[in-house]
């Protein structure tokens, strides 16, 4: 059994769902390394939350 | 919807769209030559910022300014679909092509918009978004859709839209807007007019045929090539300014000397020659301006890009020059 040869559109489409799941996934390593690069910096600082202080307020 | 009918209504209306766009159409609907600029204008007031950035934060913050620039690009080609179709220069682009449909356009330009302010706020601040998110409104609203058909100013006024990168990332990188990222939107603000009227005196017919007003149409070519002359001298004082700020120094101080140097008698040439002289060379000189043009706007930001480095290194005159 053959299949038939694909057509053009599909080729097209190939392109773009290729490019466009590249692109999210470069997305997703860039939020990450932001996220690193934010964490490590030395004004970063963790909430205390032993103390029942929320976001902003250690 | 089947491809087969999706094929068959596409044949019935052949002014809708005809085909499935590639990636690599919507990469152009983001006009990746304008975008070229953006990104190296926007580095440059990053870089030359007295802050230091983290590489990744810095990558980000560039990566959003471009796709916030790639937006308003994909936004405006939306709006001026219908003189696209009638510009030689522009018939190709994937909207008038039918490769992407208007709307589609319409979407990808507001999605960006908005993932780009929003990102560009998270990775650096909401100063530096602000200002992405009023360029983009700039260049979409105020240039596209109300001046570029309306006014012969439209080119001095949209200026500001490609103006304001460096601005931004130096925001990005100081959460402030100083002197100096003032005095770099000024610089392109004022560069853009004589830069641009120098390609419209050689590329006359394609704004006449799409209807927009171009100061060599509703002006005529003398009075063009003597605003190329005025801007060109409003130029000096600007581009002087800034080599006494503190992102000045030696290597732009002598840049700005040969390069105004340069611009200048280009600018003094198109404003002696005439029609019949211009035309007998194939607009010889006018090319050779444009070109010089970005020459021009290059070697400044390349200037500051250098002074910047050495001043990291903590060279002396480099470190000490600001007044």
């Amino acid at each position: 059994m053959s299949f038939p040869k694909q057509h053009e559109i599909h080729t097209r489409r190939f392109s773009r769902n290729l490019g466009l799941g590249l692109v999210l996934a470069a997305f997703v390593a860039l939020i990450f390394g932001l996220t690193v690069a934010k964490v490590t910096q030395d004004e970063f600082t963790l909430p205390d939350v032993n103390n029942g202080a929320g976001y902003g307020q250690n | 919807m089947s491809d087969a009918s999706m094929n068959a209504s596409a044949i019935q209306t052949p002014d809708c769209q005809t085909k499935d766009a590639g990636f690599g159409d919507f990469f152009a609907l983001l006009k990746p030559r304008v975008m070229s600029l953006v990104v190296f204008t926007a580095l440059v007031g990053l870089l030359a910022a007295p802050v230091s950035v983290h590489p990744i934060v810095g990558f980000a913050a560039i990566l959003f300014i471009a796709i916030g620039g790639g937006a308003s690009g994909a936004l405006n080609m939306w709006w001026d679909a219908d003189i696209d179709r009638i510009m030689k220069r522009t018939k190709s682009r994937p909207i008038p092509a039918g490769r992407i449909a208007e709307g589609e356009a319409f979407g990808f330009g507001i999605a960006l918009s908005g993932i780009s302010v929003v990102m560009l706020g998270l990775a650096t601040n909401f100063v530096a978004a602000g200002l992405l998110a009023f360029t983009i409104f700039f260049y979409v609203v105020i240039y596209s859709m109300w001046l570029k058909r309306w006014t012969p100013q439209n080119i001095v006024i949209g200026g500001a839209a490609g103006a304001f990168p460096p601005m931004i990332g130096w925001a990005a990188a100081t959460g402030s807007v100083s002197i100096e990222s003032v005095l770099m939107f000024i610089l392109i603000f004022t560069w853009t007019p004589p830069h641009f009227w120098a390609l419209a005196l050689f590329m006359k017919s394609d704004y006449d045929e799409a209807g927009v007003p171009m100061l060599t149409s509703t002006h005529g070519r003398r009075v063009t090539r003597n605003h190329i002359l005025a801007y060109t001298i409003m130029l000096l004082p600007v581009s002087f300014a800034l080599a006494f700020t503190s992102i000045g120094g030696p290597t732009y101080l002598v840049a700005a000397v040969l390069l105004n140097a340069l611009f200048l008698r280009g600018a003094w040439t198109i404003w002696r020659r005439d029609e019949a002289a211009a035309e007998a060379d194939g607009f010889a000189t006018e090319k050779k301006v444009f070109r010089h043009s970005l020459y021009y706007l290059f070697g400044l930001f390349v200037a500051i890009l250098i002074d910047a480095t050495f001043r990291g290194m903590d060279i002396a005159p480099f470190t000490s020059w600001s007044l």
